[in-house]
């Protein structure tokens, strides 16, 4: 082996990373909060009364689910482009992120949502409480602290789904690694340090949702013990 | 509408995702149970890497292992072609995910079948390999065939660097035709077809397996 590593580069490169390390990170909050909220909304409507809306979340899910996210990122950036639609590669790259993770997460959320004893709902009504209330304040908590974990990795996963977003050109930490790697011919000491920075980010968010759990459930940090 | 010319490339293109994730499967299994076992074995230095494998494998995205893989081993010397290099970053990927998964296959079978193995007389790798595994794998079947799905679809990660599956040809006919939504549904139709059945087999194995919680 007559290769000399040399990561010089960095020197002169790191400010670049540095901010495609912010909007990878950007993006996947955007994608996390907007895919969550959309996937508990399809958990519902996949646990309704209505079969039509049962069968039409679950039509939406199997077909997100069974294809892959470059396909689905391809279909909407190229394919919203070619019957006018002009939208950036930032949005179309959100839009895709997110319906992607609310199919997953709604079968998360509806694993969560069924594990919440019947017994509950039917207090909660003879409660006198709403359907909303009874849905936001009996089943919903409790349904998302069981899942919680699921949702975590789904999520993490996410994050290291984002860096697809450089195959539609969208500024991110991938693309901004293609990009010094044209400049400087260093691919694989680039690459070596996104991957990692991206085992780095993987870490803190994974602390980050610690602490989130900590904070949202509170019976959680009294008590120290899952659901 | 596609030409005859333009489905065939698409149909031999779909052969090389299947292969692809083939390999990935055979190979990342083969490599996946080497990582659950150590993973559960009584030697914390095993266990340690094991670990150490699993963390760095999960938290790199696919899509830069599949560069690391290109550009990494070319520079070892190795003149390997996109489809060598994106399998071996497949069978790396797979490798971490499974051994994950067969851990808690391994983990979740009874204490009672080590003890009764135990009384048995059967040596330890006996009592590993004919009582524990088995039962262990069976355990994560549905979980496993879960993850296939995923590898088919992360397949087309392998466009990225040059390999000429399902994901990388669509672009290239997209790019002649311009008509992405008709060549992008036809693609992830194609995907479709390829991951459903695995998708409603693993649902099947899940229903099956649960017979007592039913």
């Amino acid at each position: 082996m007559t290769y000399t590593f040399d990561f010089s580069f960095l020197a002169e490169y790191w400010p670049q990373l540095l901010k495609g390390l912010a909007q990878t990170a950007q993006l996947s909050l955007l994608s996390i909060i907007f895919g969550f909220l959309l996937g508990t909304l399809l958990a519902i409507g996949r646990t309704a009364q209505s079969k039509l809306l049962r069968r039409v979340c679950a039509i939406y899910v199997e077909a997100i689910r069974n294809t892959p996210l470059l396909v689905q990122m391809f279909m909407i950036y190229f394919g919203l482009a070619s019957v006018g639609f002009k939208l950036s590669a930032e949005f179309c790259a959100v839009l895709a992120i997110v319906i992607n993770v609310s199919s997953y997460t709604c079968e998360i959320m509806r694993a969560g949502i069924e594990s919440v004893r019947k017994g509950q709902r039917e207090a909660s009504d003879c409660l006198g409480l709403t359907w909303l209330q009874s849905l936001f304040l009996v089943v919903l908590p409790p349904a998302t602290e069981r899942v919680y974990p699921a949702l975590v990795s789904q999520f993490i996963l996410i994050m290291l789904a984002t860096s697809l977003v450089s195959q539609i050109s969208a500024e991110e930490l991938t693309s901004t690694a293609a990009r010094i790697d044209s400049m400087t011919f260093r691919s694989f000491e680039i690459y070596t340090v996104v991957a990692l920075i991206y085992i780095g980010l993987a870490f803190v968010f994974r602390l980050g949702f610690w602490a989130l759990s900590r904070l949202v459930f509170p019976r959680l940090r009294r008590l120290g013990t899952p659901l | 509408m596609l030409t005859t010319f333009q489905m065939q490339a698409l149909l031999t293109a779909a052969v090389w995702t299947a292969g692809l994730s083939l390999i990935a499967f055979v190979l990342g299994g083969a490599v996946g149970l080497l990582i659950a076992v150590m993973r559960v074995s009584a030697n914390r230095v095993l266990r340690g890497i094991a670990f150490t494998y699993i963390q760095i494998v999960q938290g790199t995205p696919l899509l830069v292992m599949m560069m690391l893989a290109f550009f990494g081993l070319s520079i070892l010397g190795f003149d390997l072609a996109p489809f060598t290099a994106a399998s071996f970053a497949m069978v790396i990927y797979s490798s971490a995910y499974f051994g994950e998964i067969w851990r808690g296959g391994i983990l979740a079978v009874p204490k009672t079948q080590w003890e009764a193995a135990e009384c048995l007389a059967l040596h330890p790798v006996q009592r590993f390999w004919l009582v524990i595994i088995p039962q262990g794998l069976r355990i994560s079947t549905p979980p496993t065939v879960g993850f296939m799905v995923q590898i088919v679809k992360n397949t087309s990660l392998a466009s990225v660097i040059g390999v000429a599956e399902l994901t990388y040809t669509s672009k290239l006919i997209n790019n002649s035709t311009f008509q992405p939504f008709i060549i992008f549904s036809v693609v992830a139709v194609l995907y479709f077809c390829m991951c459903y059945p695995l998708a409603w087999w693993s649902r099947k194995l899940e229903d099956k397996l649960n017979v007592a919680h039913r």
